[in-house]
């Protein structure tokens, strides 16, 4: 039954593929029917080759291959994501590096940058966290045959499609939604996939509470595809060509675009990642979450505030001013949940501070909350409309972002991975936890030459542009501004190349440790980093229940 | 404990985080269509001609929006080096808008004007030729031939999304296209009558046949020049 479900999928796939494929109006749109045909021509060998056991046999079982999918792309695409920013800062500090071809240039790049970082690196780590810690804190085998495995492909063609379009020059242009209307709608059949696996997971559970980290996931995948079935409503020139129009345009369309561009950080790299503080934090120092109260206010206040907050990337333009100080009002209430959130992750070390000192994936997690509660205090200054008026069009933002990307998202998913690795392979830890060690201060070194040059550039050039000089007039033009940034720019761009590194250097030791060789420092590991079947029963009791 | 209704059924968690979450996009976006306010009403502000039309979708191509803004802010520093803020007005036509969120180069929203074709014809090609401290990359791959085959189907698509394109204007697009590149055309009065204030002129000023560069610069030299400012009058009926 399911597999004749899985081949009709296939087979209509390869329909749509097949069709667009040989009467497509582009070259980008023939590519991405092709890829899409060749997709559905794969997906079904394997379909028609896997023996499926009868279900019976696995309910003992969790369901964790897609998991370990969606935990390689993670190291796969953050590499990617980590030296496309890299190769961006670079060609900033030295304009020579975009070597002026099209599909090299700035413009077309940080699309992919961003959107690999964002919607590959931290879109995988979450399909992979999420899928993973639902069934153990469900006790329950992961909803579907082959929907978890569609969900995790077709979620890889999704950023393939996306990025070999930015390249090729289709793009939609609104910011972290470019993607076109045909991705988009991909996207969307990939994502609704993902609410059903991830819901009929919760109503299969042995446990009758839903664990907190699960309100936080269910939250993050409403949340974005609300964002994003609004966000892209387009269209299409014709329906066989790649480019589309936005239905929505000027005033409303940038209140829309910031609605979707705030909460894409708000749901998919707050919510969602909160969730893996939720799970990670605890087990790895087996401790319970510090309060279980705190947890239900700052959820519920945090979702219902973040929403709201997107005007405040439009403060002075020709957005009504009732919109402005609206944005504002609930950017500046929104401190509050986000620090409610920071503490009860970092309060759960209560008793358990000496593991800080003793385990770098402890540190990496730690480090990654305390960037949070950084980030999201910068967040709510930087949406004063005063700060805002310097502070906004320069790299001060830039900045912002990369402390709450880098310093936040990137060490929680880093601290994750380090624990899920080993978990999911069955071994007793990371192959090395002196690499781990070392990708942890390389990171931290790189975040930090790479906020503080942000800082002091933005800052810099915000002033630059609105001194005046004693007769009144201004003082500088705006080429002198772009010369003064060079050197926080070329400091930037080392930071970002040390980050890039310590992404390396994880893929070296994840793949040490996936390959099964001997461990370089058992006898440090901590308890828990083991996979649980190799843990002893004694420290089984570790929260949450498993 | 309350909380239970939530933590013990996924749906009725799911359904409390709907309307949690749909509550502050509802205030804030659903108003901006229905205030009167939200777009002052202004003289001069058209649809874009054919040609600046294709040039905009190279700009948006090109990915230029993730440096430069279209949206000058309401300060004096900023209303001192680019001209008058912005209104909602000039961008009502813009699917997507194009407002921008950086400026790692300056503002574009006025640009229009400011130089002439040969000057952006150098500076795509080549940003430091003319602009020593520049870091823009260059486009030399601009001066590649437009493809406007489908330019017909694009102002049908903005028709039907509300950018007031009449029938004739659609009808018209491909020669309208050719004949802003040329003013010894014959269509020429037409073409102004439809589209009042547009430029008519070879724009990248060497090639024969049309090229992207065209387009572009065609783009670049309207933007921020339709609305008159010294018949625009910031208070009364416009008072936000």
């Amino acid at each position: 039954m399911q597999n004749i479900l899985a081949l009709i999928g296939v087979a209509l796939s390869a329909a749509i593929g097949g069709f667009l494929a040989i009467n497509a109006d582009d070259k980008v749109m023939a590519f991405h029917a092709t890829l899409l045909l060749a997709s559905a021509i794969l997906a079904g060998i394997f379909v028609l080759r896997s023996k499926t056991p009868a279900s019976k046999e696995l309910q003992g079982e969790y369901f964790d291959g897609p998991v370990k999918v969606a935990t390689i792309a993670t190291v796969f695409w953050g590499i990617a994501g980590f030296a496309a920013g890299a190769l961006l800062a670079w060609q900033l500090t030295f304009p020579a590096f975009n070597f002026d071809i099209a599909w090299l240039n700035f413009g077309r790049l940080r699309p992919l940058h961003t959107s690999a970082v964002i919607f590959a690196f931290g879109g995988n780590a979450l399909l992979a966290t999420s899928l993973y810690v639902v069934q153990r804190t469900s006790r329950a085998r992961l909803a579907g045959t082959w929907s978890p495995w569609f969900l995790v492909w077709g979620y890889q063609l999704f950023i393939v499609m996306a990025a070999t379009g930015y390249l090729l020059g289709v793009t939609q242009g609104k910011e972290y939604a470019e993607p076109e209307w045909y991705v988009d709608i991909w996207l969307t059949v990939v994502w609704v996939v993902y609410l059903l696996v991830f819901l009929a997971t919760l109503w299969k559970r042995r446990e009758p509470h839903i664990y907190v980290a699960n309100w936080f996931f269910l939250a993050f995948i409403v949340t974005v595809a609300m964002l994003h079935i609004v966000n892209n409503l387009a269209l299409p020139v014709s329906w066989t060509g790649t480019r589309s129009y936005i239905i929505y345009s000027g005033v409303q369309d940038a209140m829309t675009q910031w609605w979707y561009g705030h909460n894409a950080v708000g749901f998919f790299l707050t919510a969602g990642f909160l969730g893996i503080m939720y799970y990670f934090i605890p087990k790895r120092v087996e401790r319970p979450i510090y309060s279980y109260r705190l947890s239900i206010v700052h959820f519920w206040s945090l979702i219902f505030l973040y929403i709201w907050a997107g005007p405040h990337h439009l403060h002075y333009t020709a957005l009504p001013d009732w919109a402005q100080t609206l944005g504002a009002t609930f950017s500046i209430m929104l401190w509050m949940p986000s620090w409610g959130g920071m503490i009860n992750g970092l309060m759960t070390l209560s008793g358990a501070w000496d593991r800080l000192r003793t385990d770098p994936v402890v540190r990496l997690l730690v480090v990654s909350v305390a960037f949070y509660g950084m980030s999201t205090f910068e967040g709510p200054l930087m949406s004063i409309k005063a700060v805002n008026s310097l502070s906004h069009y320069t790299d001060w933002t830039v900045g912002h972002v990369h402390s709450g990307a880098l310093g936040w998202v990137g060490m929680v998913s880093f601290g994750a991975i380090y624990c899920l690795v080993p978990w999911l392979w069955n071994r007793k830890g990371m192959y090395s936890l002196k690499l781990i060690e070392w990708h942890f201060w390389v990171a931290t070194l790189g975040i930090l030459l790479y906020i503080t040059s942000m800082w002091v550039g933005g800052i810099v050039q915000g002033l630059m542009w609105r001194a005046y000089d004693g007769l009144g007039f201004l003082q500088y033009s705006f080429a002198e501004t772009v010369d003064a940034l060079h050197i926080p720019f070329l400091i930037r761009a080392v930071g970002g190349l040390l980050f890039l590194s310590g992404g390396f250097i994880m893929a070296y030791n994840v793949w040490k440790t996936v390959r099964g060789d001997a461990l370089l420092d058992e006898a440090e590991q901590p308890a828990s980093a083991a996979a649980p079947s190799l843990q002893n029963s004694a420290q089984s009791l570790a929260y949450p229940a498993e | 404990m309350k909380h239970d209704v939530f933590e013990k059924n996924s749906i009725t968690m799911l359904v409390g985080i709907l309307v949690v979450v749909a509550i502050g996009g509802l205030v804030e976006i659903a108003p901006l269509y229905w205030l009167k306010s939200t777009i002052e009403k202004v003289k001069g502000m058209r649809p874009y001609t054919p040609l600046e039309l294709a040039g905009r979708d190279i700009y948006i191509r090109e990915g230029c929006y993730n440096c430069h803004s279209q949206m000058i802010r309401s300060l004096k520093d900023e209303v001192e080096r680019y001209g008058h803020y912005s209104l909602a007005a000039e961008s009502m036509y813009d699917h997507p808008f194009q407002w921008g969120s950086k400026r790692t180069g300056p503002d574009l929203a006025r640009v229009g004007g400011k130089y002439s074709d040969s000057w952006h014809v150098e500076h795509l090609k080549n940003p430091r030729a003319v602009v020593p401290e520049s870091i823009m990359p260059g486009y030399p791959f601009l001066s590649a031939k437009l493809d406007f085959s489908k330019i017909e189907h694009h102002l049908s698509t903005n028709k039907i999304l509300g950018v007031p394109y009449t029938d004739e204007m659609v009808k018209n697009a491909v020669a309208d296209l050719k004949t802003q590149t040329d003013p010894d055309a014959d269509g020429l009065d037409a073409f102004e009558k439809r589209y009042p204030k547009s430029l008519v002129r070879k724009f990248d000023q060497r090639s024969k046949e049309i090229t992207e560069l065209d387009a572009l610069i065609a783009y670049l030299q309207m933007l921020g020049t339709l609305v008159d400012f010294t018949k625009y009058d910031a208070a009364g009926p416009n008072l936000r």
